[in-house]
This record gives structure tokens, C-alpha cells and sequence, in this order.
């Protein structure tokens, strides 16, 4: 069995259980996690979509 | 006499957070989350455990190629430090001889990368269940 991601879904996966991984191991509580976690999926997504546009740009 | 017993409970309770601080992370090595799991941190070692394994298993099924023990390229050692971190994710893999194809296409390369990742993360999550178990964390 093979699984073929296109590359946002790479990075949207890639993102989603590292922050999960971030979130539980860098703060101390239940909410501190929450908050931590949804900060780190933002900058890993929200990065990838910048340093994707920013190529587009260099492209032109 | 109070004194005495409350010295031989308390030398007790560190003996038992010695022993934790020692198995914790073993355990969490071996098993991504059962670190956690082993000093009742349920839902956090539930999370740790399918956020580590899935990224493990992508990887495989994206064609990732897994790194031996090599003493080569400094890419290379990293590669298998990183994978290494997985623990019996890792083991079975090896067992299986999963893992080893030529990496074909972009996303295959992308599943190398997972692969290592959650090898390196699995390190955060036993430096985290011995952090718990010494008391620093809660």
C-alpha cells in the first residue's frame, strides 16, 4: 500500500502532530497546551504558505 | 520515632520516583506515549502515541527509505539518529525490512523526512515523561 500526499497535505500533516507533540511537551497545563499547540500549527502552516509565495515572487 | 517513620516514607516515595525516572523514558522510547501512560497522563500519552506512530507510518507507506547504523556521511548518522528515535517503530521496521526502497518521487522523500521527525519528536516526548517523573513537570 502506497500513500501519495501532494505537498500542502504533507505539510498540513507534518504540521498538525508536530504541534500536537509541541503543544503537550512545552507547557504545563491542559490550556497553555491548547494555546501552544494551535500557535505552532499556525506558524508551521502559515511558514509554508509565505515561504510559498515568497518562491512564486523569486520565480517571476 | 514519628521522625523515623516519616523519614523511611519519604526515602520510599524518591526510591519510587528514582525507579520512574529511569523506566519512564525507556518505556516512552520503546512505545511513543507510554511513558506518559505509565504515570497516568492518559490522554497526553494517547496523543503523543498516535501523533508519533501516524507520522511513522505515513512516512513508511509514502516510500520513506528508513537509515541503518552507518558510519558514512554525516547525513546519513543523522538520518539514523533521528529514526533510531522511534523505538520499536523503529525495531519493527528494521525486523520487517520495511523501508528500504529507492526513493522515486518528491514525496517519497517527504516520508524519509517524516520518518526522522518522529523519531525526534518521540525524544521530546521521553525527555518530557522524565521531566514528570523527577517532579519538574506535572
Amino acid at each position: 500500500m502506497t500513500v501519495t500526499l501532494n505537498h500542502f497535505s504533507a505539510a498540513f500533516v507534518f504540521a498538525l502532530f508536530a504541534s500536537i507533540v509541541f503543544g503537550i511537551t512545552h507547557r504545563d497545563t491542559a490550556r497553555d497546551m491548547i494555546r501552544y499547540g494551535l500557535y505552532c500549527f499556525a506558524m508551521f502552516l502559515g511558514g509554508t504558505i509565505v515561504a510559498g509565495w515568497a518562491m512564486w515572487v523569486l520565480r517571476r | 520515632m514519628a521522625n523515623s517513620t516519616a523519614e523511611k516514607a519519604r526515602a520510599a516515595a524518591n526510591e519510587q520516583i528514582n525507579m520512574m525516572a529511569v523506566i519512564a523514558p525507556a518505556v516512552g522510547w520503546l512505545i511513543p506515549g507510554a511513558g506518559h501512560m505509565i504515570q497516568k497522563r492518559w490522554i497526553r500519552g494517547a496523543l503523543l502515541l498516535i501523533s508519533i506512530s501516524t507520522l511513522f507510518m505515513l512516512g513508511l507507506l509514502m516510500q520513506g527509505r528508513i537509515y541503518k547504523a552507518n558510519g558514512g556521511d554525516i547525513l546519513d548518522i543523522l538520518g539514523f539518529v533521528g529514526d533510531v528515535g522511534a523505538g520499536g517503530l523503529y525495531i519493527v521496521t528494521m525486523a520487517k525490512d520495511w523501508g528500504q526502497g529507492a526513493i522515486a518521487f518528491a514525496t517519497a522523500d517527504y516520508g524519509t523526512k517524516f520518518m526522522i521527525v518522529a523519531g525526534l519528536l518521540n525524544f521530546i516526548a521521553v525527555a518530557d515523561a522524565y521531566h514528570i517523573a523527577i517532579g519538574k513537570k506535572q
